[in-house]
């Protein structure tokens, strides 16, 4: 009797305990972050997107190789030796332009091991986390600052410059080739008429 | 509240009609506010913040709730028996529904002011013990059977005490009509029954401490009534998917929605009108110190849902504090501890009353 006296005491008792845990934590501030209106602050160094500060980028495409996933695809153009593609901030000559530089996010780990072979820091993490898209060709980012009239004039440019180069390397060897048939037939008159002198031949 | 509509409109029926569907309204609107109250309360108890986007901190979340549930697709499973399918969830809220017609919410309008109130109260709540049972069956789904089942067990077994809870408040007020209880508990708090009602002298400080046993015990197996957590066994989520209403969905789901949220407004307007004066203001009333005898029934409705709404939100209180009990422990808490604590009881007020 006593303990069945004692049993309802305590349910009592201890229901009223749990209620007062329960009002006073009807009045503490809640733990919730509204997600989409408020954000975590994001560790220093987590990884999200890449970003590619094309500016700098000398198209070395140490990032390209260093991707496990192959994402990065970078394609490059020789500039001309008159284009003016000026220093990155580190201070190193360019000399390609960076026609595509595409890194397609969907495939992208974000394991950041194209982040450190970068010569000139010009790929890094940002702190952007939040590019969900519905198709997943936007997911494929292109860095590249040129439009494509320019790459193709790019393109344009660099092939006739290796025609130019071309054409005057033929020349030169056909000079060479036209001025060393000259040589021969000179040496070989020569040859015919006295003894030959070898230092002229070789010049 | 009948002659006044019967003459103001001059067609009978049509007054009945209105008349009918004034709690209907009024029931709308608290389960509205009582669903989002439901979640917010249980947000702010666990430290969160609950529904926040749909309106200012997600005030009309409800409403946006109730047109999708508008919108969707009304599912019958293949093996369902289809008739019984379709009644249940009516039948269930009938049954609530039906609860409110002998619940005075005012001191001008009580559905019916039967002599029997409570006793009619009591009885055609065992509708809903029927609507549920036949969702559990009609399903044809194993889990909602084992809730139809549960309820139907906890609902018959919770009847007991709750009927003599309300036996010992029909034997210390010598009525079984809510309207005249509710008179008895009026002007001032220390009228109320809980306080010992209107008796006067050692018979009133007698009563007090067994008024609130009563009230409490009243509380309980009502709570077990509409199962409510800690005896929400009937849908316990984690067991049973969601007990009888698993295979409901769309409109008829909202119906055992409206059906509980219902029941849970009348246990707790029944306790107020038992135990908490029931309509009547705590403190007098403005409308008699201003002369203005509009205001009257204003307050007295205004009280009466205040009264109610807290009783609801002690529900939830306890809801989101208490875990669920296991079976054998809710059959130990009816049949061990309720029933004797309110045959005791009983005995006992009738002693005192005899004073
Ligand atoms: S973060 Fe990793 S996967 Fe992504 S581009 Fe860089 S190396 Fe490739
Ligand atoms: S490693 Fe850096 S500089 Fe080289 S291609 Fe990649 S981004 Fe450009």
């Amino acid at each position: 009797m006593k303990k069945y006296l004692k049993n309802t005491w305590d349910a009592l008792w201890t229901i009223f305990i749990g209620m007062k845990v329960t009002w006073k934590h009807l009045f503490i501030p809640s733990v919730t972050i509204q997600y989409p209106d408020e954000h975590r602050p994001i560790p220093d160094r987590a990884r999200n997107r890449l970003y590619v500060n094309i500016d700098d980028c000398i198209g070395c495409m140490q990032c390209q190789r260093a991707c496990p996933v192959d994402c990065i695809d970078i394609k490059t153009v020789k500039a001309l030796p008159t284009d003016e593609l000026g220093l990155t901030s580190k201070g190193t000559k360019k000399a390609l332009w960076v026609t595509q530089f595409n890194i397609d996010f969907a495939k992208c780990m974000y394991c950041q091991l194209c982040v450190f072979p970068c010569p000139t820091e010009c790929i890094t993490m940002t702190k952007v986390f939040e590019f969900s898209e519905y198709e997943r060709e936007k997911l494929l980012y292109n860095f590249s600052n040129l439009t494509l009239s320019e790459v193709k004039e790019k393109e344009e440019n660099y092939a006739k410059f290796m025609e130019k180069k071309a054409a005057e390397k033929a020349a030169a060897a056909k000079a060479k080739a036209a001025a060393e048939a000259k040589a021969k037939q000179e040496s070989e008159k020569k040859d015919n008429d006295n003894k030959p002198s070898s230092e002229e031949k070789d010049s | 509240m009948y002659d006044l509509l019967t003459n103001l409109l001059g067609n009978q029926i049509v007054a009945y009609v209105i008349a009918a569907s004034l709690p209907l309204i009024f029931v709308l609107t608290f389960v509205l506010f009582a669903v989002l109250a439901e979640r917010k309360v249980s947000a702010h108890m666990q430290d969160r913040l609950g529904p926040m986007r749909v309106g200012w901190h997600g005030i009309i979340q409800t409403l946006a709730d109730m047109l999708k549930l508008l919108q969707k697709e009304d599912i019958v499973p293949e093996g369902a028996d289809r008739p019984l399918f379709n009644l249940a969830p009516l039948l269930t809220f009938l049954g609530t529904y039906a609860a409110f017609a002998a619940i005075p919410f005012a001191g001008i309008y009580v559905g019916s002011s039967t002599a029997i109130g409570i006793y009619y109260i009591t009885a055609v709540s065992g509708l809903v013990v029927a609507g549920l049972l036949l969702a559990g069956w009609a399903s044809d789904n194993k889990y909602s059977l084992y809730g139809a089942m549960r309820t139907a067990a906890q609902i018959v077994s919770y009847e007991i005490p709750t009927a003599i809870a309300i036996l010992t408040m029909v034997m210390v007020s010598g009525t079984l009509s809510l309207m005249k209880i509710s008179d008895m508990q009026t002007a001032h708090f220390w009228n109320w029954w809980i306080l010992g009602g209107p008796e006067t002298g050692i018979v009133k400080f007698l009563l007090i401490p067994f008024m609130i046993i009563t009230f409490l015990i009243y509380y309980i197996s009502s709570l077990a009534e509409v199962n409510r957590t800690p005896f929400d066994l009937p849908e316990a989520e984690s067991e049973l998917v969601s007990g009888y209403h698993t295979e409901y969905s769309g409109m008829k789901f909202a119906f055992f929605f409206l059906a509980e949220y219902a029941n849970m407004f009348a246990v707790s307007a029944i306790a107020v009108t038992l135990f908490l004066g029931g309509f009547h203001s705590p403190i007098g009333y403005l409308g008699h110190s201003l002369g203005i005898d509009w205001l009257i029934p204003v307050e007295q409705f205004f009280w009466f849902a205040f009264k109610g709404t807290a009783l609801v939100f002690v529900q939830m209180w306890l809801r989101w504090t208490l875990p669920r009990v296991r079976v054998d422990q809710l059959m130990v808490i009816c049949w061990k501890y309720l029933i004797p604590y309110a045959v005791v009881n009983l005995i006992i007020v009738g002693i005192i009353t005899l004073l």
